[in-house]
């Protein structure tokens, strides 16, 4: 690539922190100082192979500079031979990072649908008054608010990020205004524990039964806990066993899209183009998620060997785990986990000593929930703008780095432990016909105790409700927000619906990633139907022009009939929204902009919330 | 070597081939199409190699570049050829069956060691081995080179040294192996087949030496034909010197500005009895011309034809404007003037004089208009109404046995550039085109460009800091023919002693003036890449003018 550098330099300590990550410059054409290699350079393929570090390049001086300036930038095209628009392009694309100056500490204080409920309004309402608007800079710290954290069975939650030398993330939790003050004020909060989901212990518990009894640092207890017994097995029943065993358990992706499991394993394994690639999503950014995070934090390993055991099955060498940004803990229990591996030959060039060559890499987003979408993701990890492409080609043919890819979300990927160990068909008996085995629900807003639930499918909405203790004491139920951001709302009168992919499907509802928040009648719905209107304006990559309008069309609409100032009137905007939505549908090439609308519009038909004119 | 003057690949076996070399050719600014097909070879995965001096934008896609010192070219072939014959890499069974005189150049390139070719082109001897190994053992390998190859005094040898490289690995002849000269223009190739150059009829058929095209011409021309061969650009301008060439009739070229020491050239120019320019524009040339014969802009305003693109791709052309006030089609223009001249050729359509060119030249002889429109295009040879066109050529050495003669190995001699370096003229200036222009501009400078800058001498940030300028600041020039002013510019991509200039603004800065004329004797080309200059900082005197936008060039 002939690229066209600024004039911008960086200074010395954002020339070290990107140095420190890539290595120092081999050469000067790549930002070694000018000596006599005036005769010859390398680059070409090589260099455009190293795209897919821009990410991290991008991450390593953002956590020690705090900002991405235009020197830094600048050394960055450099060393990576990428032209300084694009990475700007790039860096710009993610929301954690800033390309303008900015405080050092930056506390990201959660205002999503499930904060929102446990009153985050009122936090930010507090930091408003006390330090000023958003983005307002006191003594080297700043707030901005942000969209969910993933954090919904601890809300209000809110996130730390500290650049410099010492770079801190710190997730919050349970926050209150005095705690926040004190952080603004320069306080480091303490790192925070792994949540133990409220089933801890019971017996029978197939994804969570580790969670809160295994030490989640260490390789031994996680083995005392039956830990490895699943790729042992696995080893036994040889790649084409393992499929066939997931062809029959019937699995479906956890992740939101339901597509099986098994069918996906085996048209990667049978794809003769090598190598092929494994992608663990880890993106786990729908609003009121978080089950992934429980996962991660409590039962890391759990997470490496059924990525194992799937690249033994799918032929494929080499694994990421695309974490979201804003799981610190998550990240840290990950990165020893993988270490741990690798130290025992969990990991690496001969696995078990059966011959299994497997590793697997780290990649941590950068707040932008489009890449939670499978192909979004391989962007992300290859160095672009995490846009979805078009499909197909399908990720099995060609996915990561154009060659054949199963990607799958972390709940799916810990399903194949079970699967393994006891059969496909035992699996297959739990749950209904066309929704097998257990499902996890993450239950937040007015309920006793938030959580996630392990619960085998067909498990009614009410009985989910009923684990999670009940409706809060005092509050009055009003609706329960299914499936997220991109799922919809459904009423009391609804509570008997079985939660499988078929049921929900029929109901015009849907599963999506298994959030359940159940919303009381202090919560201002038109105040929560403007935030998911916001946050997918927000989070629309902008590629498919009826999402990136459509979007913001939505929001104004919305707008208008909350303050009651409708162009037309109500029923013209409510058709309005409707057209909008069903253009989004038709013409997105990815879920996002097809689930843009689902929410609002469901509000709008189930809980009449714009019945008669104004917000009921 | 092998008979016709043509690329021998099309652009499709560029896209296909396993190893792309650009010599002397920075495509991805002067040929930008051309590098689209080299691109797509480059993202199937095929390596890319180039050599230029400056590690300029092709040589930043590069996935290894080699910045030889200007004029080192042959050392630098014949040290690679001497790496690929000691390396065992060499296609005995080609050599055997289709080349000659194989001994002798491999005797003449013994001597040229890594180390020894280290010495002279200044490319690491690893770089050089790398690419010697990767061209020496790639299934399929295109070479192509431009005007970093051709303008030298030794341009000829220069050529003969890349294709001893094409012999050396049977590297020519086949699908996706191929030697290509990229053309500046739509129709440079067409000019030539045309017999547009001063020793060749149509369909390059030899003025002197092929006696039964002679005849064939002669009879359909009703005439006798000069018994040798005219002169070459060069050798014009030798014979306005010597006072034998008095009239010069231009057509479609600029040489007021063009040429190298353009002082002297225009003087020659000037002491003309008399001189008509005949072009779209009013260039310079124009201006001092007698007689102006406007003409059309013949892709768009000619009323047909056809051009000739690099890879011998005759495609038709058609008209889509009128031509403004009195301009006229060139083909027009001139059997008006042989009319008036007293030889009446009528006024033949564009088909009926391509009608003709196809019953004298056999390589066209299949490439009816009808057939042309057809295809969109066919690619010479195409000898017959049923021949679908050429994509490569010299296919015929492959045959067993080979059909026609053999392709002669050629012993080259490296020799460095005339315009030598010393002390008072310590720095190398070599010329070359930027994206955004072409030539001298005429064409080009009518359209305005957001990456166009005007007239620069580009150096290297150390060079630029010991002479203690500043971008943008005004220096002299000078070479051992004349001195200009020009603004300077930073580029990282040239190294201590070696500076960049274009001709493309010669009304502000007239680069020419530095540039040398001496030429290969063999093609007539002028040393244009091969400048030793000076720079300085200008006294204090010149303060003043410091504050003008692009410099002046001194008069």
């Amino acid at each position: 690539v002939d690229v066209h550098l600024l004039d911008a330099e960086p200074t010395a300590p954002e020339r070290d922190a990107v140095d420190a990550f890539l290595g120092p410059p081999l050469s000067s054409w790549v930002g070694a100082d000018r000596v006599d290699d005036g005769h010859s350079a390398h680059g070409g393929h090589s260099a455009r192979a190293q795209r897919h570090q821009l990410l991290p390049t991008l991450h390593a001086l953002h956590e020690h500079a705090g900002w991405i300036s235009p020197g830094g930038l600048n050394y960055i095209a450099r060393r990576l031979t990428i032209p300084p628009a694009d990475v700007y392009g790039v860096a710009t694309f993610y929301a954690l990072f800033s390309v303008k100056p900015r405080a050092p500490r930056v506390l990201h204080v959660c205002d999503d649908v499930v904060c929102r409920c446990a009153g985050s309004e009122s936090l930010i309402a507090t930091l408003r008054k006390q330090i000023g608007p958003s983005g307002t800079e006191v003594d080297g710290s700043t707030w901005l608010p942000s969209p969910c954290l993933g954090q919904c069975d601890r809300a209000p939650a809110a996130l730390l990020i500290q650049s410099g030398e010492a770079p801190v993330e710190r997730e919050l939790t349970i926050a209150n205004a005095e705690g926040l003050l004190a952080i603004m004020d320069g306080a480091t909060p303490q790192l925070a524990r792994s949540a133990v989901p409220p089933q801890a212990g019971q017996p029978g518990l197939q994804l969570l039964g580790r969670i809160g009894l295994a030490d989640p640092e260490s390789l031994d207890d996680y083995r005392a806990h039956g830990g490895y017994a699943a790729l042992r097995r696995a080893f036994d029943l040889g790649a084409e066993g393992v499929i066939r065993e997931v062809l029959d358990s019937k699995l479906m992706g956890r992740g939101g899209a339901a597509f099986p499991t098994g069918r996906k394993w085996e048209a990667v394994a049978r794809q003769p183009r090598r190598p092929h690639h494994l992608v663990c999503n880890a993106d786990e950014s729908e609003p009121g998620t978080f089950k992934d995070r429980v996962i991660l934090e409590g039962d890391p390993f759990s997470v490496i060997e059924a990525m194992t055991i799937t690249a033994y099955a799918t032929g494929s060498e080499r694994g990421y785990l695309y974490l979201r940004g804003e799981y610190p803990l998550a990240q840290r229990r990950l990165e020893n986990a993988v270490e741990q591996a690798r130290a025992r030959g969990l990991l690496g060039d001969d696995i078990f000593r059966r011959g299994l060559r497997f590793d697997i890499e780290l990649r941590k987003g950068a707040g932008a929930y489009i890449c939670g979408e499978e192909t979004a993701v391989f962007a992300s990890i290859e160095g672009y703008r995490g846009e979805p492409r078009n499909k197909p080609p399908f990720p099995v043919e060609r996915g990561l780095f154009g060659q054949p890819t199963v990607v799958n979300n972390v709940e799916t990927l810990i399903n194949v432990l079970p699967i393994v160990l006891e059969g496909g068909a035992a699996f297959a008996a739990i749950g209904t016909e066309r929704s097998t085995g257990p499902k996890l629900f993450c239950a937040s807003g007015a309920v006793e105790q938030p959580g996630i639930y392990e619960v085998p499918f067909g498990t009614t909405v009410r009985e989910v409700l009923q684990l999670a203790g009940g409706v809060r004491s005092g509050a009055s139920l009003r609706a329960i927000l299914l499936g997220g951001a991109a799922g919809s709302f459904i009423t009391p009168e609804d509570l008997d619906l079985p939660l499988t992919f078929e049921d929900t499907r029929a109901s015009g509802a849907t599963l999506g990633s298994g959030v359940v928040v159940a919303i009381d009648d202090q919560v201002d719905l038109g105040r929560l139907l403007m935030v998911i209107a916001a946050f997918f304006r927000d989070e629309s990559c902008g590629q498919c022009v009826p999402c990136r309008v459509g979007t913001v069309r939505q929001e104004e609409a919305l707008a208008r009939l909350l303050t009651d100032r409708p162009r037309g009137t109500v029923q013209d905007e409510l058709a309005l929204i409707a057209e909008i939505g069903e253009a989004m549908r038709d013409a997105s090439i990815c879920g996002l902009g097809q689930t843009a609308s689902t929410a609002i519009e469901s509000a709008i038909h189930r809980l009449g919330v714009f019945h008669g004119g104004a917000p009921a | 070597v092998f008979g016709a003057g043509g690329g021998t690949s099309s652009y499709r076996e560029v896209e296909e081939t396993d190893l792309v070399i650009l010599w002397g050719s920075n495509a991805r600014e002067t040929h930008p199409i051309f590098f689209h097909h080299v691109l797509k070879a480059v993202h199937r995965g095929a390596p890319l190699y180039v050599i230029d001096p400056r590690r300029t934008g092709s040589a930043q896609w590069a996935d290894t570049w080699l910045g030889l010192d200007v004029g080192s070219d042959i050392a630098l072939a014949n040290t690679i050829a001497r790496e690929i014959i000691h390396a065992g890499l060499v296609n005995e069974a080609f050599i055997s069956r289709a080349t000659s005189a194989f001994a002798e150049y491999r005797a003449s390139v013994e001597g040229w060691t890594l180390e020894e070719g280290e010495r002279v082109t200044g490319v690491p001897a690893q770089t050089i081995r790398e690419l010697a190994h990767a061209y020496g053992r790639a299934e399929r390998a295109i070479l192509c080179w431009t005007l970093g190859i051709t303008e030298h005094v030794t341009a000829v040898d220069n050529v003969l040294s890349l294709i001893n490289l094409a012999l050396l690995t049977g590297h020519v002849g086949r699908y996706g192996s191929g030697l290509n000269p990229l053309r500046g223009q739509n129709n440079v190739q067409g000019g030539g087949d045309m017999g547009a150059i001063p020793n060749k009829l149509p369909g390059f058929q030899d003025v002197q030496d092929d006696h039964d095209a002679r005849a064939r011409f002669e009879a359909a021309w009703k005439t006798k034909l000069p018994p040798r061969r005219g002169w070459h650009l060069s050798q014009m301008f030798e014979a306005m010197e010597r006072g034998e060439l008095r009239t010069l009739y231009v057509l479609g070229e600029n040489p007021a500005q063009s040429e190298a020491d353009s002082k002297k050239s225009l003087a020659l120019l000037e002491g003309l009895d008399f001189l008509i320019a005949q072009d779209i524009i009013m260039t310079k040339t124009c201006d001092m011309a007698d007689v102006v014969f406007p003409s059309s802009a013949s892709w768009c305003e000619a009323d047909g034809g056809t051009v000739t693109n690099s890879e011998r791709r005759v495609q038709r052309m058609r008209k889509a404007l009128d031509p403004p006030g009195l301009a006229r089609d060139d083909h027009w223009i001139i059997c008006e003037l042989a009319r008036r001249l007293g030889h009446n050729w009528g006024h033949p359509t564009l088909e009926q004089a391509w009608e003709e060119l196809r019953s004298l030249s056999p390589m066209h002889r299949g490439m009816s208009y009808k057939r042309l429109e057809e295809t969109g295009g066919l690619q010479w040879p195409c000898p017959s109404d049923d021949h679908p066109g050429s994509p490569f050529l010299h296919g015929r050495l492959w045959e067993e046995p080979v059909q026609g003669p053999r392709a002669p190995f050629s012993i080259t001699t490296w020799a460095p550039p005339i315009d030598e370096l010393n002390e008072e003229f310590p720095i190398r200036l070599t010329t070359g085109r930027r994206l955004d222009s072409y030539n001298t501009g005429v064409q080009s400078n009518l359209y305005s460009s957001p990456l166009r800058r005007g007239e620069t001498l580009d150096l290297c940030p150390e060079d630029a800091a010991s002479l203690g300028v500043e971008p943008g600041e005004i220096v002299h020039v000078s070479s051992r023919r004349g001195s200009i002013q020009a603004p300077v510019r930073l580029d990282e991509g040239l190294r201590p002693g070696l500076a960049f200039m274009t001709m493309h603004f010669p009304d502000d800065i007239d680069v020419n003036v530095l540039t040398i004329d001496a030429t290969d004797p063999k093609s007539g080309t002028a040393e244009f890449k091969a400048t030793a200059v000076r720079v300085e900082k200008r006294g204090s005197g010149d303060r003043e003018a410091a504050g003008m936008a692009s410099g002046e060039a001194s008069r």
